[in-house]
């Protein structure tokens, strides 16, 4: 008897606070942002301002999908609970955001709210949240008036019930999403590195993919003063994002701000060339930046450095495994792999040609603390992006149809101890896995 | 019925190198353009990656990127009164097929063509008098000079980052390079790659026979490289796979190393692959053409209007499309009147094979089509007094070696069993241990050698096939025997065991199964008016001032190099008139 009745009890509790969270979360929604803000200025420049901000945001990597209107939606990713896709964000006033106030366009941007439910977090509204008022409205103004409407329907996600219910998106919202604040110049940034600051941790989102994530799917730190999670390298899909700090071998240590602007602007330098979702940024958002803008994003990522500089290991060319191949002498392990399949290219020095065929010596992706990097583009190759500036457009073969996983563990531990690279050995059970994911 | 397609300002027939040249320059000038070809799309990635493009059987034997012949081919006869038959399987010249055409399986040897080529008859009959040129050897003058097209050689150069050793800069004689060629405005813009071993022999036996060896001009760059339009380039690293292979390493110069990533993301330009054009059409007046009739991918018939045509498909291909469109007068042998297939020249070439002890590591599984080659340019041209000698004309002479593939490129002395136990002896004392030297000669043009529509043979749509008609003349027969001798005694001065030679000597005409050049010329000529030629010096049709012809059809007559710098040169130095003059008043650029 006290059992059933305890049940009912916390039963009647359990439907009481559902419904109290679900009433909590439709006003916190409800409420979330400014209620009112003053329509802003619709001047030439300011929609000019507001389409170079959507590059740097690059709303057009989920929002832009080929073959149907630019912003139309419709991109499908897929999650743990099932496949979400990206919305219309056109002026069309049915199926777009025409009736968006700029109230309404600030929540969606930067609180991750629209029309009364919390978004998916792949919105990166946790990075977008810093974005200054003037940039937002500039942002709105193009979205409505520099954008061609398209009458584009919103594709239904495929989340099945209850996965499907939104509400609970709100309090993930509450506890792992920041504030939505202006940014303000973190003290002691001179003006060039604070704008790179308000780009890399803001618009330019770096964080959602070279950040590592928190059990609960948040980002383990969102600005420099976060700590060294920050922009420190993290699995994306079957990538390793790497470490965008300076922290020794595998991150960008040695890389010049000019280097890493030219890698922004054209998605190469002498020290490598981006690969897998990085040629899309690249492609749609970074080549875009001015000059001067890439220049302040390399400088502040430039003050990422590890704590103990003098102690960091420094990548020190190694001759050894060059003068080996030179004399025949291919009895490294995965070192014939290598001369079969890479050394045309990426040649026997390991220095490859710049900006053709990265180098692996001294790369910072070979290097990386991950090799989930390596072992995928050996699986899958890779396509280097193209940019106006850089029309030329490289290719790497798959190797999956050809290297055992044992090979490619071979030839990816190769790659990582020769020529002066220390990093770990791959083990063939991570490229098993990699390949699993792969197919 | 056609189904008629909205209309644009230029379409292209064929993208292989000069469809990509004037693809760049219509679209640059805002025009809007549609390119037509015949052939698949292709691109360094997915087709040509390693290691699936080192196939020889595939490529080099099959021809997997070649024009299927079954569908279209060439009828060939040797004389005027012969019935000309089919060529059903690649022999002597391969053909190109798809996006890059020939320019993606050549070898990339990219010469330009000496200042006297251009006023070949001109300048014999100054130096030698009238009487030298025989009454049936129709050669003519270009109507362009050298100087005239030196900065367009100069800018095809730096598009293809040709790697070599200037010559002659600005008139001043260079060491290491050929002194025999033009002054040029600038030197090359990529360093010569080094000489593979033949190279280094042949280059040390020319030296002692007073010859001047230099690296051959190659159209593969040699180091990381950026061409003018921005695109970067890979370095060669002589893998031996250039001719009849794609390039994996994106440093063997073809349209899609080196123009087309530029013109990928144009909105004004439409590339149709698949898309066989069968006409060009015209209005009433018949001096305006008005666009093409083509059949695409899916067999239906289509119009394509257009304000320009632009026709620059292989050269045997825009010869046989003026024809079916009935452009121009055919030219006939017997009466020497009408023009369309006039001309038609080829190359003639010789192999001196040297065969080594085994000492001497050739390893000619390192090679490139052009690059770590040497040549010399003493025989070539008139760069020589032919005074005293039976012919004019001439050859270039290289330390061959374009790789080591094994089933068409292992070098066996003649009586070497074809099989069996001997022939594998052979090969194991041979393969790594032979080298060619080649010489490829000038053809001059012939009265009697032409090209003409086949009366029996039709293509796949039921069109005429084009006919060939040609044969081997005196003045060639003693070039090529000249040339050879002195091949032969170069090789002798690189004292090989053994050494053989393969000439085709008098008496022996054209034989169409051994694979001699694609060098094929002439058929729609250049000239200084309609009476001698189908185009003027702006490779604008006499006829239709709206049709403009690119390629080796425009050659009078053969040279001892390989076509491609010069013929890419008429159209870069056409591209210049056409964009600075025709498009703001179109209409004939050279008054009649």
């Amino acid at each position: 008897m006290k059992v059933r009745r305890a049940l009912a009890v916390s039963g009647v509790l359990a439907a009481v606070a559902l419904l109290a969270a679900i009433v909590v979360s439709f006003f916190g929604d409800r409420f979330a942002g400014a209620r009112d803000l003053a329509e802003p200025e619709l001047a030439p420049e300011v929609i000019a301002r507001g389409a170079y901000l959507a590059r740097l945001g690059d709303c057009a990597a989920c929002h832009s999908v080929p073959g149907i209107p630019a912003f139309s939606g419709g991109l499908r990713m897929n999650t743990p609970i099932g496949a979400i896709y990206t919305t219309n964000i056109t002026p069309d006033p049915e199926h777009g955001i025409g009736r968006f106030t700029l109230a309404d366009f600030d929540r969606a941007l930067r609180f991750g709210v629209a029309r009364g439910h919390t978004l998916y977090p792949a919105m990166p509204y946790t990075s977008y949240y810093s974005t200054r008022p003037e940039d937002v409205a500039a942002l709105f103004v193009y979205f409505r008036y520099g954008v061609e409407p398209s009458a584009v329907p919103n594709h239904r996600n495929d989340v099945p019930f209850p996965l499907s219910m939104r509400w609970p998106l709100t309090f993930w919202r509450w506890v792992n999403a920041p504030a939505p604040r202006p940014f303000v110049s973190p003290a002691g940034l001179s003006a060039d590195e604070a704008r790179g600051a308000y780009f890399v941790e803001g618009l330019g989102h770096c964080g959602e993919c070279h950040t590592p994530r928190t059990f609960t799917m948040a980002l383990a730190a969102r600005t420099a003063a976060d700590g060294a999670g920050f922009l420190s390298g993290a699995r994306v899909d079957n990538y390793f994002a790497p470490s965008l700090r300076r922290d020794g071998p595998g991150t960008l240590e040695d890389w010049s701000v000019e280097e890493i602007a030219r890698f922004l602007l054209t998605g190469a330098n002498a020290r490598g060339i981006a690969f897998a979702s990085m040629g899309d940024v690249i492609t749609h958002s970074t080549q875009h930046m001015t000059a001067a803008d890439a220049r302040a994003a390399a400088i502040y990522l430039h003050t990422l450095a590890g704590s103990d500089t003098a102690g960091r290991r420094r990548f020190v060319y190694d001759e050894t495994e060059h003068a080996a191949l030179k004399r025949g002498d291919a009895s490294k392990r995965g070192a014939k792999v290598y001369l079969d399949n890479c050394a045309a290219c990426h040649r026997p020095d390991g220095l490859g040609y710049a900006r053709v065929f990265p180098r692996l010596a001294g790369n910072d992706v070979v290097e990386a603390s991950d090799p989930q990097s390596v072992i995928a583009i050996i699986l899958q190759g890779s396509r280097t992006p193209r940019t106006a500036s850089a029309p030329a457009q490289f290719s790497m073969p798959a190797f999956a149809w050809r290297l055992s996983d044992q090979e490619i563990a071979d030839v990816a531990s190769f790659v990582r101890t020769s020529w002066g690279n220390r990093a770990k050995v791959t083990t063939v059970e991570s490229v098993s896995r990699a390949r699993k994911i792969d197919q | 019925m056609a189904e008629k397609l909205k209309a644009v300002d230029a379409v292209i027939i064929g993208y292989g190198w000069t469809g990509a040249i004037m693809a760049k320059t219509l679209t640059d000038a805002g025009l809007s353009v549609v390119a037509l070809e015949r052939g698949p799309v292709r691109d360094t990635s997915p087709d040509f990656e390693f290691p699936r493009i080192a196939d020889e059987l595939k490529y080099g034997i099959r021809g997997d990127l070649w024009q299927p012949l079954a569908r279209e081919t060439v009828t060939i006869r040797h004389r005027i009164d012969e019935v000309a038959v089919p060529y059903r399987k690649y022999g002597s010249f391969v053909l190109g097929n798809g996006v890059g055409g020939a320019g993606v399986h050549w070898n990339g040897q990219l010469w330009r063509a000496s200042p006297e080529d251009l006023q070949l008859r001109s300048h014999i009959e100054q130096r030698y008098g009238r009487k030298r040129i025989p009454a049936d050897m129709t050669i003519q003058d270009y109507p362009v000079t050298y100087a005239e097209l030196e900065p367009h050689f100069d800018h095809f150069e730096k598009v293809c980052g040709v790697s070599g050793v200037a010559g002659n800069l600005r008139g001043t004689i260079q060491s290491g390079g050929n002194p025999f060629e033009g002054p040029r405005s600038d030197g090359f813009p990529t360093p010569a790659l080094p000489p593979i071993r033949a190279a280094e022999l042949f280059a040390k036996a020319a030296a002692e026979l007073g010859y001047k060896a230099f690296p051959l001009p190659a159209a593969n760059s040699s180091v990381a490289y950026t061409n003018p339009y921005g695109v970067r380039m890979g370095p060669c690293n002589m893998c031996g796979f250039c001719e009849r292979f794609g390039c994996f390493l994106y440093s063997k110069a073809s349209p899609q190393t080196t123009i087309l990533p530029v013109l990928a993301a144009r909105p004004n330009l439409e590339v149709r692959a698949n898309s066989y054009v069968t006409k060009i059409l015209r209005d009433n007046t018949g001096k305006i053409a008005t666009g093409v009739l083509y059949v695409d991918e899916s067999g239906r018939e289509m119009e394509q209007p257009a304000s320009i045509v632009i026709l620059s498909a292989f050269q045997m291909h825009n010869v046989r499309l003026l024809l079916l469109s009935g452009i121009g007068t055919p030219y006939d042998p017997i009466s020497g009147t009408g023009l369309v297939g006039k001309n038609y020249a080829y190359q003639m070439c010789s192999v001196v094979a040297a065969y080594f002890n085994e000492e001497e590591q050739i390893n000619p599984f390192i090679g490139a089509g052009a690059a770590g080659q040497r040549a010399i340019d003493e025989f070539n041209s008139d760069h020589f007094d032919h005074s005293d000698l039976d012919f004019i004309g001439g050859s270039v002479i290289y330390a061959g070696g374009t790789g080591g593939r094994p089933i068409d490129q292992m070098l066996l002395p003649p009586g070497t069993p074809n099989w069996g136990t001997g022939w594998k002896n052979a090969i194991r004392k041979h393969y790594r241990h032979s080298a060619p030297v080649v010489t490829q000669g000038s053809v001059m043009s012939y009265r009697d050698r032409y090209l003409s529509l086949d009366p029996t043979y039709t293509d796949a749509h039921g069109l005429p096939l084009l006919r060939m008609t040609f044969d081997w003349h005196e003045n060639e027969y003693q070039m090529a025997a000249y040339s050879a001798a002195r091949a032969e005694e170069i090789v002798r001065a690189m004292k090989p065991e053994a050494q053989a030679t393969l000439l085709t000597r008098k008496g022996s005409p054209y034989d169409t199964r051994f694979y001699q050049s694609t060098h094929t010329t002439g058929g729609a000529i250049m000239g200084s008016s309609p009476a001698n030629s189908v185009i003027n010096r702006y490779s604008q049709s006499w006829e239709v001032s709206n049709l403009f012809i690119y390629g080796a059809s425009a050659f009078p007559q053969n040279i001892g190099y390989n076509p491609t710098g010069l013929l890419a040169a008429l159209a870069y130095f056409s591209a210049a008139r056409l964009r600075d003059t025709y498009l703001r008043s179109p209409g004939p650029l050279v008054a009649v």
